[in-house]
């Protein structure tokens, strides 16, 4: 009698704890936060919050205002020695293999300071002077305070903390923003071409 | 041990209630190893304690379901997988209903049911469970260790390395203290009744 009573408990717990898995994974999909984020927003696009943004030449950009065109995002921040200064580089790439769509009014890139009380106009326009900025179709540019930082770092998913050295260590990757303002995916930041084919493609590829 | 039921089932309060202020709650989440290695088992330590406070009526009622352990060992190492999570690591720091269940949780299901079924566990059992914890303990000690790629969002890199090469110094001393329980030793071959 206990041997089968102890069966149907077992039973009973690994059904339970088998849905309890596949809950906390989104279905044995995501074991990692980073994963969770990027099936979340592919699923369930997001709308960016309206917020005016510095960029580097002081004006102010309002963020509902790019609308109408694909939107490349990615979180940086100036004094970055790691990869985040590969990531400006990257982005000073797309501007190249963007430029019809750029030209057309049809993308834009826009990196994001997660650090703004450093990053004023000037280090942002410095950081893209030494990425190698083409000229056109990318905003460097910074949270005006730390609610929208806040907001921003909310939508998007993105976590900064310290490395220890003074810097930041963060989930960098490259945010995908459709003409309606939605937050529709999020690709490595090391794989620019897949951001890329979202522009080209009109939508999802 | 020889502690008195009643004074551990204190022992075990006080011992959860400590986890749960918050500097020592911050402090032991610093690192993904001591969130991993000394939080989660000191939580889990406490419900093994608070067990004792349920240790006849409850107990007694629930021992049928549970011969030789085998409900409660696998109760346990299913709420210690979902603990193991790289991505419920991260929701505990960031999610409050998420720390909320961890504190719940891994007292209540894991901690207490290893020490109503531990006991009652025979020889055979308890060698199937403690071959997966060094199991575990390689597995994801080796898979930390490697991972070029942070697997927490809110820890460095380095940190989780840390974390794998610990693990893999756990599931050594493991291995090396049953080792030496089975040729010196003395070895139940059977449980509680």
């Amino acid at each position: 009698m206990s041997a089968l009573k102890t069966l149907l408990a077992s039973l009973l717990i690994l059904a339970a704890g088998i849905a309890a898995l596949a809950a906390a994974t989104d279905g044995f999909r995501a074991f990692t936060s980073e994963t969770a984020r990027r099936i979340a927003v592919r699923e369930h696009p997001r709308r960016l919050p309206s917020l005016s943004l510095q960029a580097a030449d002081g004006r102010i950009v309002e963020l509902g205002g790019l609308r109408g065109r694909w939107l490349l995002v990615d979180f940086i921040y100036t004094r970055c020695i790691t990869y985040c200064s590969v990531q400006g580089s990257e982005f000073a790439q797309l501007q190249d293999r963007l430029a019809r769509p750029i030209a057309a009014g049809r993308a834009l890139l826009l990196s994001i300071s997660f650090d703004p009380a450093h990053d004023a106009p000037a280090q942002l326009a410095a950081y893209q002077h030494r990425s190698g900025d083409r000229g056109a179709g990318w905003i460097a540019a910074r949270p005006l305070n730390a609610a929208d930082l806040e907001a921003l770092k909310q939508v998007f998913g993105v976590t900064a903390i310290p490395d220890g050295l003074g810097g930041y260590v963060h989930n960098a990757a490259i945010a995908v923003v459709d003409p309606r303002g939605r937050l529709v995916a999020i690709t490595d930041w090391s794989a620019p071409d897949e951001a890329a084919r979202y522009v080209f493609q009109g939508a999802r590829p | 041990m020889i502690v008195p039921a009643r004074w551990k089932a204190w022992l075990g309060r006080a011992l959860w209630l400590a986890l749960a202020v918050p500097p020592l709650q911050r402090a032991l989440e610093a690192t993904m190893t001591l969130q991993m290695l000394v939080q989660i088992p000191l939580l889990a330590l406490a419900g093994w304690w608070m067990a004792a406070s349920l240790a006849h009526r409850p107990a007694t009622a629930l021992a049928a379901w549970n011969r030789s352990g085998i409900s409660g060992l696998l109760l346990a190492s299913l709420a210690a997988m979902l603990w193991m999570l790289p991505r419920t690591l991260d929701a505990a720091l960031e999610v409050p209903w998420v720390a909320l269940a961890k504190f719940l949780g891994v007292p209540w299901l894991i901690g207490m049911p290893l020490a109503l079924s531990w006991p009652r566990a025979g020889f055979v059992v308890r060698g199937v469970f403690l071959l997966e914890v060094v199991a575990t303990a390689f597995r994801l000690g080796w898979l930390y260790t490697v991972s070029p790629v942070r697997l927490c969002s809110n820890y460095l890199l380095g940190d989780q390395q840390q974390l794998g090469k610990t693990m893999l110094a756990l599931g050594v001393a493991i291995c090396v203290l049953l080792a030496w329980r089975l040729m010196w030793g003395h070895v139940a071959i059977h449980g509680e009744r």
